[in-house]
């Protein structure tokens, strides 16, 4: 039988150095405190855009995770690829993608991502080597395969960062991507976001083996939970792994336990968990509280941390702005884009 | 009475195969189970088996001999206390075999009726090849493989993976060879798992590299679909066209021979439908090859529908170094004035002999070989239904929303007012493929409903 479940998200079960993370510097601190801002009011931007009808269809908010994608990110270096399904602002912010054309992609406008073609959960960047934006759950895993099967075969020494959730964790072609990484030695890191709820389906609803780090084994693929709401435990394990590809030894996995504060996307009817579990998550394990409460404690003013709000919002709301004022896509551009 | 042992098929689809080595010199005993000779076909090799007990009485085919007709009788066993002069005795079973196939030496040297094209049927010369252009006979199992081969020289991002096509030399031995001349790194034996390989390939290619997927049928495609259109067809679009792929999807479709209903099925009209995807299914040797080339070099996402009956087929291709067929051009196979026949992969075998038919009784058919089914070459259909004013579409797949369907919708749209009749769809029966070769037979169009299909729209 599965194991006795922790709390997902508690600082306890990281693993990855055996208890507490290495240390980050000032700079380190900084920087993925204004990371993971930027990605927590940009989300809260688009939530009340959302609300406001400026944004339709589906909208995937990624509010409570930021440690994960900023500290994955902190790990790789120039030409690694990210890829990752459609809870995807975050890990493009992350990417260092403009704030104003992922916005303007929420809002169907001209000057977003995909010209106002893709929406919320399809969005790319070559430049920032940021692959999508997946909408079939599940499916970013055999790209991102590719991806690494792209970079063994031109013997780049680039990994493939794919992240899926617990729910696309039991898709079928999960386990026959694994089968080939390993087999192949492919350059993956699969970043396995357990953020406890599948839609509204939690973790021991719906799988059998609750340890996704376990989920490559018949593959023998190493795996390892970490503390996804600590951004420098997520740093740690991201260079471990990345280390582990880089050295052609084959794939590795990641459980990033971690919490979404909301819900599956904007029309969650929030039955299936108590408001209690949300806010004590939020009040005891909030990963840019974490960082806020470190950089307080070794004496960084609080002028300091309000300047960095300050540059965030600002960023956000101009973002906000362009997004409500570029105009809609040239009705030409429905007929473009479908070959090249 | 002495035993005849029969040339043995190795696939629904063999007619004829080479007879490789025997193993066994007559007057040997043999035991059940000792493999007395090797067989081999263009597609695999195989031991034959003695599945009875005795000497080997007599070999009746020497080995070397080539395309020896299935059912051919090879060699007779004797029982025990038989002798050589039991030999002369017509064994009662054989006869029957000896009918549909004649003896053997005279058999090895006609051409197999099925195996050869109709080039006298090819009216009108291919646009495609310069006037004077030497000409190749090869079967198109070897076009595709040259193609892939020389695609492969050209540019080291195109490789190609799938199942069994690396060291298995392919399961239809389209890849043979392929392993050998460029390697493992680019020719990649793929566990079973269309899914997710079809998923790696769309993956590699968003990065620039060029893959060709094989698929060891459509029928397998299905697990995989979901990356073919979700991933490969609308990458590009939804990113505003910054990413997109660059990948052939090719295999066998559509039915074989005897293997039923979930190994037989036609997705003309499935991928035919979905805007992204280019989709191909030539019917010659050359197109298959020019059209592979040309898909392989295409920037976006390429079904390429073969047709295993059709793989060991031969025909002319041109003896060019870059030989290539533009995709989305039909080509005119047979000019005529009183009827369109419009069709397209192994359609074309029954369109081409039904116009035979037809000229005998006097009705010209145009026949055109669609080659490409999306973007649909609607002008030349266009052009042609002008000329004659009727039409008929033959498929192997199904009529509901097949390709016939939309032919026959354009017609309507563009050239409504030159039809002298309606349009007459031939079609795979609607019903899924039986096992049965008479009901099997009974489920695909045939050359004589694409005659009356003919007739009728010319009132006749």
């Amino acid at each position: 039988m599965a194991a006795p479940k922790k709390a997902a998200a508690s600082a306890e079960q990281d693993k990855t150095n055996g208890g507490s993370p290495p240390e980050f510097t000032r700079e380190q601190e900084l920087k993925a405190l204004r990371d993971m801002l930027l990605i927590r009011r940009f989300e809260e931007k688009a939530g009340q855009l959302y609300g406001m009808g400026a944004i339709g269809g589906f909208c995937h908010l990624y509010i409570g995770q930021e440690a994960v994608v900023v500290g994955m990110q902190m790990a790789l270096k120039q030409g690694d690829q990210v890829i990752t399904g459609y809870r995807d602002h975050g890990h493009m912010l992350a990417t260092g993608m403009d704030a104003n054309g992922v916005m303007a992609e929420l809002t169907g406008r001209r000057g977003g991502y995909s010209k106002g073609k893709g929406g919320s959960m399809h969005m790319f960047s070559k430049e920032k080597h940021f692959y999508g934006g997946h909408g079939i759950v599940g499916a970013q895993v055999s790209l991102g395969t590719g991806l690494a099967f792209a970079n063994n075969y031109r013997s780049n020494g680039n990994v493939s960062v794919t992240y899926f959730g617990d729910g696309a964790a039991n898709q079928g072609q999960v386990y026959e991507s694994f089968n080939m990484a390993e087999l192949w030695k492919l350059p993956v890191i699969y970043v396995i976001e357990n953020n406890r709820y599948a839609m509204g389906t939690s973790v021991s609803r719906a799988s059998a083996q609750q340890d996704f780090s376990k989920r490559g084994v018949s593959f023998n693929i190493p795996g390892k939970q970490v503390d996804g709401m600590d951004v420098r435990a997520v740093k740690a394990a991201g260079e471990e792994a990345a280390a582990w590809c880089r050295a052609g030894k084959g794939p590795f996995i990641l459980e990033m336990q971690t919490y979404r504060y909301r819900g599956h996307s904007m029309s969650d009817p929030a039955k299936y968990r108590t408001r209690e579990e949300v806010e004590k998550v939020r009040h005891d394990q909030d990963p840019i509280e974490q960082v806020r409460n470190r950089l307080l404690a070794a004496k960084v003013s609080e002028a300091d941390l309000k300047a960095i709000d300050a540059e965030v919002r600002d960023i956000v709301n101009a973002s906000a702005d362009f997004a409500q004022h570029d105009p809609e896509p040239d009705a030409a551009e429905l007929w473009t884009d479908v070959y090249r | 009475m002495p035993i005849q042992v029969l040339m043995p098929a190795l696939s629904p689809t063999m007619e004829k195969g080479n007879l490789a080595k025997w193993l066994k010199k007559e007057g040997e005993t043999i035991k059940s189970g000792d493999v007395i000779a090797e067989i081999e076909t263009d597609k695999a090799t195989m031991e034959v088996e003695a599945t009875d007990e005795g000497t080997l009485g007599k070999i009746l085919i020497p080995e070397g001999t080539a395309d020896v007709a299935v059912n051919t009788p090879i060699a007779t066993i004797l029982a025990d206390g038989e002798s050589a002069a039991d030999l002369a005795k017509a064994p009662a079973p054989a006869a029957k075999a000896a009918e549909s196939a004649p003896p053997a030496a005279a058999k090895a040297e006609a051409p197999a009726p099925k195996a050869a094209p109709a080039p006298q049927a090819v009216a009108e010369p291919d646009p495609e090849v310069p006037a004077g252009t030497e000409m190749i006979t090869q079967t198109i199992r070897e076009a595709l493989r040259d193609a892939m081969a020389e695609e492969m020289r050209r540019d080291p991002d195109v490789f190609v993976m799938g199942e069994e096509v690396a060291e298995y030399q392919g399961a239809y031995k389209v890849t043979q060879g392929l392993l050998q001349e460029f390697g493992a790194r680019r020719v990649i034996d793929t566990p079973i798992t269309e899914h997710g390989f079809a998923g790696v390939g769309v993956g590699a290619a968003m990065t620039g590299l060029k893959p060709v997927v094989e698929f060891m049928t459509f029928n397998f495609a299905m697990q995989a679909i979901d990356q073919i259109i979700n991933s490969a067809a609308k990458t590009l679009y939804m990113s505003g066209g910054q990413m997109g792929c660059s990948i052939v999807f090719r295999g066998p479709n559509g039915a074989a021979a005897r293997v039923a209903a979930q190994h037989s099925q036609d997705y003309s009209a499935w991928y035919s439908n979905v805007p992204g995807l280019k989709v191909v299914a030539p019917f010659s040797a050359a197109d298959y090859k020019g059209l592979l080339k040309a898909a392989i070099r295409d920037p976006n996402p390429v079904i390429f529908l073969e047709n295993e009956v059709l793989y060991g087929h031969t025909g002319e291709v041109p003896k060019l170094d870059d030989f290539i067929v533009p995709i989305g051009k039909a080509r005119i196979v047979r000019a005529g004035s009183h009827v369109s026949i419009i069709s397209w992969s192994n359609g074309m075998t029954y369109a081409l002999k039904a116009a035979d038919e037809l000229a005998k009784e006097g009705i010209e058919a145009e026949v055109i070989d669609l080659r490409t089914l999306r973007p649909m070459d609607t002008e030349t259909i266009i052009n042609s239904v002008k000329k004659t004013g009727r039409a008929v579409t033959v498929e192997e797949g199904w009529a509901q929303s097949g390709v016939g369907a939309e032919i026959a919708a354009r017609i309507m749209e563009n050239a409504f007012d030159y039809l002298d009749a309606p349009v007459a769809r031939v079609a795979g029966k609607d019903v899924p493929m039986p096992y049965a070769a008479n009901l099997e037979k009974l489920a695909l169009p045939s050359a004589a409903e694409v005659v009356e299909a003919a007739k009728a729209v010319c009132y006749r």
